[in-house]
């Protein structure tokens, strides 16, 4: 029977195709005290070896499909499973005290895991706690006889169904054959759904039951633009998502043609729609997609991805990439934002009970001024190069940032007396806005920044209390409540008065619904995932500025709930497309 | 029984990578094989062993080797030692 569920559009696109759930069996067993040692020792023994040749299979399957690289997590697999220390320690565990193999299993794992993830000073070694863990998962299925999904195998078109997608999981996934995701958790930021983004296929997440409701192999529909996946489609839901499909793809080639104009609107208005990049590789999709400038560039990849902090030269090459990738056109840098979820292995951070008001992004920079000195010299060194603008992070009071200036200005003079060039003309210093007290004291901030760029996620959950991160206080996620509006509205007044300009790097920039209030607040900078721009370059073109004042008017002043605002816009839209 | 002495020089110690053929070369040998390192044995045919000691940069290692093969073991293994970087 045909069965449609909603969940939360993460993705846009159509796809049809079997399920293939990637969910875990139950694993779960009792411990048991056994007689026969040897009996039970051979069991293992035969779980091993079953493992063992099913982790060559995959190896061979993963070689061919997804390359070298990803086929090597088995090989370390494999050598765990051949590790004396390590089948030998389960052997022992089962004589000494005479219980099951998957009882004797899960303790020597357990204790290895433990060990591993104790290396709290080696990033590499806490990895492995996962390749003992992953290891354990396939033993044990061929000891209680049930078997594992293997996303390598994959080879032939399906929805990739779970309860959640973790980057490991997506690692192993051959996106050749993946046509969509559909999870029961998470939301739009969630690892599946900007994975499902990048590959440029429909997900849904936050379904709830998905996994519960779909069986392996069943036909499936997904609508990555209405969130919905239709189970066991009659004829008639075929032929209809198939002209959807159609439509789709007609819009994206029209897209397409978009690549290399402007960023216009109907009354003739034109905004900059830019990309966000963690990386130089970024650069690649941002031009291909017609960026007119890079919005944020989160430089915590560059201390994420190495084993210690990076030095002044390897920080001056990669801003310097993507400052001559650009070629003249504006990139906005945001200096190190660590802290809050995002940790460094050779930078141990205090325990903290509020992670995300606690000691991070600019706060950890004024106080490590060895680390910030080294970034802003890398970062002035790369203005020459291009047309650099440096942002600030967590910018909560003025004196933060007069003082992060101050030591910028400091390193420009020891530069300037060294003879090192950088760019003195038209260099600009701004900051985010995302906590709630910078919003309120825009108009003074706007006298000393050069720019503003709002980030909404961090602004929306200071501003409401809720963090992202906490399902049962997702609903508090309101981008479009008439409190968020507002502030984002007081920030873009505030900076205009003073001549100054304001763009916005987080999700909300790139978000159909929000597009048409920002242009209609007047914000002048729209910073996107790259796969967006397209689209919202597309949306712009057929609304109008003026127009959309009397929707800001609306929607910042009745008194309307996150969810008519959102319906306020969608009929609005309808009716004023040009 | 034979025993080499090795002074680690590579940045990273013996991890990754490294350990990896260590203990591969080691697996290919019917002797017994340890890696002693500041007063910890591990058997070198064991990745988990000898990830576990968390051999560092500078660090002096010694290998051992009991059996027949003894000796072209503990030749294969300083091969894979110059191989891998790990010791000059």
């Amino acid at each position: 029977m045909t069965k449609t569920l909603k969940g939360i559009a993460a993705s846009d696109g159509f796809a049809h195709a079997p399920a293939y759930l990637l969910v875990e069996p139950d694993l779960s067993f009792k411990k048991v005290t056994i007689k026969d040692e040897a009996a039970e020792i051979k069991r293992l023994q035969a779980a091993i070896a079953q493992a063992d040749s099913e982790l060559t299979k995959i190896r061979d399957q993963a070689q061919q499909t997804l390359g070298e690289e990803e086929a090597q997590v088995f090989d370390a697999h494999k050598m765990i499973l051949a590790d004396p220390e390590f089948t030998g320690a389960i052997e022992q565990q089962v004589k000494d005290q005479k219980v099951n193999a998957e009882q004797a299993l899960h303790d020597v794992s357990t204790n290895f895991i433990a060990m591993f993830e104790a290396m709290t000073d080696n990033k590499y070694m806490q990895e492995r706690a996962a390749d003992v863990r992953d290891v354990t998962k396939r033993v044990m299925s061929h000891l209680l006889q049930v078997s594992l999904p293997n996303p390598a195998l994959i080879d032939h078109e399906v929805i990739i169904v779970a309860h959640d997608l973790t980057p490991s999981d997506t690692a192993q996934l051959n996106k050749k054959y993946v046509k969509a995701f559909v999870t029961d958790i998470g939301g739009r930021t969630a690892h599946s759904a900007i994975m499902a983004r990048s590959l440029e296929i429909p997900a849904i997440v936050g379904t709830d039951t998905i996994t519960q409701d779909v069986q392996n192999d069943q036909d499936m529909i997904v609508d990555g633009v209405n969130g919905e996946a239709v189970l066991e489609p009659a004829a008639a839901d075929i032929q209809h998502y198939q002209k959807l499909a159609e439509d789709y793809a007609q819009e994206k080639a029209e897209w397409a043609k978009l690549k290399t104009a402007a960023s216009v609107t109907a009354d003739g208005k034109h905004f900059d729609v830019a990309a966000n990049i963690g990386t130089p590789k970024d650069l690649v999709g941002a031009n291909d997609n017609g960026a007119e400038a890079i919005g944020l560039y989160r430089t915590e990849f560059l201390y994420m991805d190495s084993a210690e902090l990076p030095s002044e030269d390897d920080q001056f090459e990669a801003y310097k990439e993507v400052l001559e990738g650009m070629k003249g056109k504006p990139v906005v840098v945001r200096t190190m934002d660590i802290g809050g979820d995002k940790h460094l292995p050779y930078l141990p951070l205090p325990e903290e009970m509020n992670p995300f008001l606690g000691y991070r992004a600019i706060r950890i920079s004024l106080d490590r001024q060895d680390i910030f000195r080294t970034q802003l010299r890398a970062l002035l060194r790369a203005s020459a190069y291009g047309k650099l603008r440096i942002m600030f992070p967590m910018i909560a009071t003025l004196q933060e940032f007069r003082q992060a200036k101050g030591i910028l200005q400091e390193e420009m003079a020891k530069l300037k007396a060294e003879g090192i060039a950088y760019d003195e003309q038209e260099l600009q210093v701004g900051i985010m806005i995302e906590i709630p007290a910078a919003a309120v004291l825009a108009d003074q901030f706007a006298k000393e920044v050069d720019f503003f760029s709002i980030g909404t996620n961090d602004l929306i959950q200071y501003t409401m209390a809720a963090d992202r991160g906490n399902e049962h206080v997702s609903y508090l996620y309101q981008p479009y409540n008439p409190s968020i509006l507002r502030l984002i509205k007081n920030v873009i007044d505030a900076a205009h008065k003073e001549g100054k300009w304001v763009g916005m790097c987080g999700e909300a920039a790139g978000d159909s619904t929000m597009v048409p209030l920002l242009l209609g607040m007047g914000l002048d900078e729209y910073s996107m995932s790259a796969t967006s721009i397209l689209r919202v370059r597309s949306l712009m073109k057929h609304l109008d500025t003026q127009e959309l004042q009397d929707l800001v008017e609306q929607a910042t002043n009745v008194s309307l709930s996150n969810e008519e605002n959102e319906k306020l816009v969608a009929q609005f839209v309808k009716e004023h497309r040009h | 029984m034979e025993k080499k002495d090795f002074h680690v020089i590579a940045e990273t110690g013996i991890h990754a990578r490294p350990a990896t053929m260590l203990v591969q070369t080691a697996s290919k040998f019917n002797s017994d094989i340890n890696l002693e390192y500041s007063g910890k044995t591990v058997n070198l045919k064991s990745i988990m062993g000898v990830m576990s000691l968390g051999v560092g940069q500078g660090a002096d290692v010694t290998i051992s080797a009991d059996g027949e093969d003894a000796s072209e073991a503990i030749k294969a293994i300083s091969e894979t030692m110059t191989k891998e970087g790990l010791s000059e």
